[in-house]
């Protein structure tokens, strides 16, 4: 166990080889899931082709699937990776708890009613899904911190709140499916969260959160550090708590709410990503944040391009290849760590 | 000069009082022990002191200044806090750990300066922890592990620092060893120490002022030899005690049993 060595005695500066070391193979693995994502699918276009046609306007004939379907979604998925894995590092780190993820402030749940309303109620205005499915988890996760709110906050009334809340919410999604069962097939698609479709429009949405949410994560690294040597210490040493983690929480959800507004409800990048993270870079937000986001990169263009292969032509939802494979790698590095 | 001082601090958890008008100076330089049975307020008051308790009513001055209107940084850079047992996250490195002291001294768009690194060199000396600072933190037993803590706050530059219950859980050694180390960082540093203890003993040997809470009211405050008496044991603490002089004039106290059986105490 390379790492735990290194965590265990030695010098501080193999720690920082460690770590630079992982992120340099976290890099490696987001690259490649990218240039898998282009290069494979029911049309299989080499990197020169790509490469050809992203720098230079020879229309060649897979000029269009690269430009129309492959690089949207692909950076897309890149995006939405960062938003997840970012959001649920800064949550597991505000919470004090290692089960914090975006559906724990009620995004997801606010998120699915949102959207599956539309699409079931409204189903010709499917344009409205994401901006609504945008409020309604902003709307969510306000509401559960309104709800958690007593002379301050305390991660545990968070928690306690939003599994209340999202239960509730939950059971308005499942009343909308069984009403219209015979709507529900898009509806369903989207609760497991997928790629499939989503093109420049959805990358305009969700570039800005990307940048914004990605420069404030970063620069409130320090602060979560500080907030997970516990409330006293934090306080003693000068930190706004309550503050600090009120801030960090509305990062986390922007971040999350225009991921799952554009994707779906892609449970497993926000909750396991930064734990694998943390496993092996530590947990120095400084460090655990890139790792965190470059990760989420990985795992959901990796994913993407399997669920796009795997059973061609059909295509199946990025989110049930993430949670069947991410699920025992997950298991396995736990259990390594032990 | 009193570089602490609360005036009719009043505290309340869900309508019953915990402290109760409490006005205590904090002379600067001097160790102050807070002394009291549980539940007589002795956390309550050193979170006030702390800033960590609003008080309901009543004030905390720090420096002639009222804490609730200073904010939380420039506090940390008067004063440090360590709270019972700690817990750092498992991957820390000792000087990790120590180097987070700065947090008060610097801005979030600069990194660490010499000073920084200078002030956290100096900490791990004076705690004796140099040659383990690239160890981590949760594999230290717990007398190193409460000595990086110390660290922490010594980094932090204070002119006071504020305790609760540092020796608990160490053993009798661990114990003394803290105390002196806290002993002579206020002699030669002039660092004040105020401290919620146990250890009556303790108390007696390190402090130049006690402060006996007893059902959130001051029972009594000054000299060691001056307050820690038989009587003053019997009413607060409910036990019977010899009280004998040490060489220095400092009282040590032997207990010799229960004043009445648990149940009678009232």
């Amino acid at each position: 166990m390379l790492n735990k060595q290194i965590f265990s005695g030695r010098g501080l500066r193999e720690r920082g080889n460690w770590r630079a070391l992982v992120l340099v193979v976290f890099t490696l693995l987001a690259v490649g899931g990218i240039i898998l994502s282009l290069t494979k699918g029911a049309l299989s276009i080499s990197l020169h082709e790509i490469i050809a046609a992203i720098f230079s306007d020879n229309a060649g004939p897979s000029r269009q699937v690269i430009w129309n379907i492959r690089l949207p979604r692909t950076l897309v998925g890149a995006l939405v990776g960062i938003n997840l894995a970012l959001a649920g590092a800064i949550l597991q780190g505000v919470m004090k708890n290692p089960l914090a993820d975006p559906h724990i402030i009620g995004i997801s749940s606010g998120a699915g009613l949102a959207g599956v309303t539309i699409m079931v109620l409204f189903p010709h205005q499917e344009y409205l899904v994401t901006p609504i499915a945008f409020v309604g988890a902003m709307a969510s996760a306000v509401f559960i911190y309104i709800l958690a709110w007593k002379g301050g906050i305390r991660p545990v009334r968070i928690i306690l709140a939003g599994v209340a809340v999202s239960a509730f919410l939950n059971s308005g999604i499942s009343a909308l499916m069984v009403f219209y069962s015979d709507r529900v097939h898009g509806a369903l698609m989207w609760m497991v969260g997928g790629l499939s479709a989503r093109s420049w429009p959805h990358l305009d949405i969700i570039l800005p959160y990307t940048v914004v949410g990605g420069i404030l994560a970063l620069l409130g690294a320090r602060r979560l550090n500080l907030l997970n040597l516990g409330d006293d210490i934090a306080r003693g040493l000068g930190l706004n708590v309550e503050v600090s983690r009120i801030a960090m929480t509305a990062v986390a959800a922007l971040l999350a709410a225009s991921a799952v507004s554009v994707v779906g409800l892609l449970g497993f990048v926000g909750l396991i990503v930064p734990h694998a993270a943390r496993l092996l870079v530590g947990s120095d937000y400084r460090y655990l944040l890139p790792a965190s986001a470059i990760l989420g990169v990985a795992v959901v263009t990796l994913s993407d391009t399997l669920a796009r292969v795997a059973f061609s032509p059909i295509e199946i939802p990025v989110g049930i290849i993430m949670a069947f494979i991410g699920a025992p790698f997950f298991l396995y590095l736990l259990r390594r760590d032990a | 000069m009193s570089i602490m001082q609360t005036e009719n601090l009043e505290l309340a958890f869900d309508g019953k009082a915990v402290l109760k008008k409490l006005t205590i100076p904090v002379e600067k330089g001097q160790i102050i022990s807070i002394l009291g049975p549980n539940g007589s307020g002795k956390s309550t008051l050193l979170k006030a002191l702390s800033g960590n308790l609003k008080p309901d009513k009543g004030s905390v001055y720090l420096d002639g200044r009222n804490l609730a209107q200073l904010s939380a940084k420039v506090i940390a850079r008067k004063m440090a806090v360590l709270p019972q047992s700690p817990e750092a996250p498992k991957d820390l490195t000792v000087r990790d750990l120590v180097e987070y002291g700065r947090y008060p001294h610097q801005s979030w768009w600069q990194g660490k300066s010499q000073e920084d690194d200078q002030c956290v060199d100096w900490a791990l000396v004076q705690t004796g922890l140099l040659d383990m600072s690239s160890r981590i933190v949760s594999t230290l037993s717990g007398g190193e592990r409460q000595r990086v803590w110390i660290a922490m706050a010594l980094a932090q530059k204070p002119e006071i620092l504020l305790l609760d219950e540092p020796t608990t859980y160490l053993d009798i050694s661990h114990q003394l060893e803290i105390m002196e180390l806290l002993a002579e960082f206020n002699q030669e540093h002039n660092i004040t120490v105020v401290m919620v203890l146990h250890d009556i003993n303790h108390a007696a040997k390190y402090s130049d002022c006690v402060v006996i809470l007893h059902q959130g009211e001051v029972c009594a405050i000054g000299k060691p030899e001056d307050v820690i008496t038989s009587h003053t044991l019997r009413t607060v603490f409910g036990v019977e005690s010899e009280i004998m002089m040490d060489n220095g004039g400092r009282p040590v106290v032997m207990i010799t049993g229960l004043t009445k059986r648990r149940g009678q105490i009232k």
